[in-house]
């Protein structure tokens, strides 16, 4: 089964960490460049959709909504859409999809724009939910006043059942975070290129445990924007259709990071075992994997959840140099967030159409023509498989 | 200074029931389902005669973290976090505060006991190793 809309552009900004840029230049950028890839102009485009919307939750988390972006760059549209509780950071690129498919646009501009490098300072770091804040409410309110206030916190729990329950150790982590830093290498839009090895991994400091540095992402400034269109618009682009072969947003358990029965699993694994129901492809017809990283030990959930492996089999199917650059199944191709930087997902899809376009230059994966891209982590997911025909 | 939650029809028994030392679970009457977060309907079966019960205060590390990583200024690192397993409330879990341990030292399927830390009109339910 197919869906009757493609990814046609993709565009990315000079991403940086304490750029001092305004997001909205970030996002102008990116909307330049993937207007350029799709070979469409500013009057093409008929919609667009974001994650969260404009967001102050936590610091440049968000700066940009909707209406920002319209108003700015002077759009008019038939069809626009922010969406802070769909599945993932993905649901405006899933949204878009049902919206081209079903007539209500033809070409939609979907972006995500972060500012959270600039807007990090000694008081306020990125990715704090609520924090100077005098009262909190929602999952956050069972979480973060037990000063569990990051998600390094909360998928250090997860990592540490999951090693508990299937023998993982650091290393297997090592190898997932050594493997995109040499996969960076290539990737001159990387924000970090320099090589790392297993012993400055190992020797970084810890964060929450068993999580060190360098299983974490990278906070940036920057924005990405992806052009969804529909399929019978998307042949007058410049570039083949990525079609949009099947989507997954199931989600079985509570939208909280310690509730659900068995953390060694997590939301992907829902919208993963959806997806396949949509599809008469196999994970062995997957060339290239964009994997949600915003700590690594969400790679090895990710490719559980789509199948790639077993259960508790990651660890050796990560040890065997499956996922590093020449492996079977590559993951995060152009470094992923842990050396690309966080784009909240974007950025690795962004990374999955370069693929697909033959445009990785030294690290592109030969005749890559089906892509696998999971985004989120603990309750938020939401899956895709794109394919180049 | 750390957030403290905002106090609503559906949490409040769970965050003053430290007031007398007690640790206020909500459940369903008609089902007996646990509820955790508390709801004012139940999830399960949608009845919503909900009521609060107080529970042993007990249970079991299901998982952990040490964080070591000061998220505030004025924050003591490390300290320990713990996804606790409750007694008396069947699938339901608490993130847990860790007090009065080495942080290193809390481990899956070790049993805690919960005590609660009083900041204006919330008590937080922390927890220490039971032995």
């Amino acid at each position: 089964m197919t869906l009757n809309a493609a990814i046609t552009g993709v565009g990315m900004s000079d991403i940086g960490r304490k750029t001092n840029r305004p997001a909205i230049l970030h996002l102008a950028e990116a909307a330049r460049r993937a207007l350029d890839s799709a070979g469409l102009t500013k009057d093409d485009i008929d919609g667009i959709s974001t994650y969260p919307g404009k967001a102050d939750n936590s610091p440049g988390m968000s700066p940009l909504g909707t209406g920002e972006v319209r108003n700015a760059l002077g759009l008019k549209t038939r069809w626009h859409s922010a969406v802070p509780d769909g599945p993932s950071q993905m649901a405006p690129i899933q949204v878009a999809a049902m919206a081209v498919a079903t007539g209500q646009a033809r070409h939609v501009l979907c972006f995500r724009a972060l500012t959270e490098s600039s807007s990090q300072t000694a008081t306020r770091r990125a990715s704090i939910p609520g924090a100077g804040r005098a009262r909190l409410g929602g999952w956050y309110s069972y979480l973060v006043p037990a000063n569990a206030m990051s998600a390094s916190n909360w998928a250090g729990w997860m990592a540490t059942r999951y090693f508990h329950e299937y023998g993982m150790t650091r290393e297997h982590l090592g190898l997932v975070a050594t493997g995109q830093r040499a996969f960076a290498q290539h990737n001159p839009a990387a924000v970090m290129r320099t090589p790392l090895t297993m012993e400055d991994y190992l020797g970084a400091r810890m964060i929450s445990s068993p999580l060190g540095l360098f299983d974490c992402d990278v906070p940036i400034d920057g924005a990405c924007v992806v052009i969804v269109s529909a399929a019978d618009a998307a042949k007058d682009c410049a570039q083949a259709p990525l079609t949009i072969e099947a989507m997954g947003a199931a989600l079985g358990s509570q939208e909280t990071w310690d509730q659900r029965a068995d953390l060694t699993t997590m939301g992907a694994h829902d919208a993963c075992a959806d997806l396949w129901t949509r599809t008469d492809l196999k994970p062995a017809d997957v060339d290239v994997l964009a994997l949600y990283d915003g700590f690594s030990i969400f790679v090895p959930y990710w490719l559980e959840a789509f199948g790639f492996c077993g259960h508790g089999e990651a660890k050796d199917f990560i040890a065997e140099g499956n996922i590093g650059p020449g492996g079977r199944f590559p993951v995060n191709t152009g470094g992923g967030q842990l050396s690309g930087g966080r784009l909240h997902g974007f950025g690795l899809l962004h990374e999955a159409c370069t693929q697909l376009w033959g445009q990785g230059g030294g690290r592109q994966v030969a005749d890559a023509r089906v892509a696998a891209c999971g985004m989120g982590g603990g309750f938020i997911a939401g899956s895709m498989l794109i394919r180049r025909d | 200074m750390r957030p403290l939650p905002e106090l609503t029809p559906e949490n409040t028994v769970f965050w003053t029931g430290g007031a007398e030392g007690r640790l206020m679970i909500a459940f369903c009457t008609d089902c007996a389902h646990a509820i955790h977060p508390p709801q004012l309907v139940c999830p399960k079966c949608w009845s919503e005669a909900v009521e609060f019960k107080a529970v042993p205060g007990t249970g079991t590390v299901y998982t952990c973290t040490v964080n070591h990583q000061p998220w505030m200024p004025d924050m003591p690192v490390p300290f320990a976090l713990a996804v606790v397993d409750l007694d008396g409330a069947p699938g339901v879990r608490v993130t847990a505060e860790v007090v009065n341990a080495d942080p290193d030292s809390v481990a899956i399927g070790q049993t805690m006991k919960v005590g609660f830390l009083n900041i204006d009109d919330v008590w937080f339910p922390r927890w220490e190793p039971a032995q």
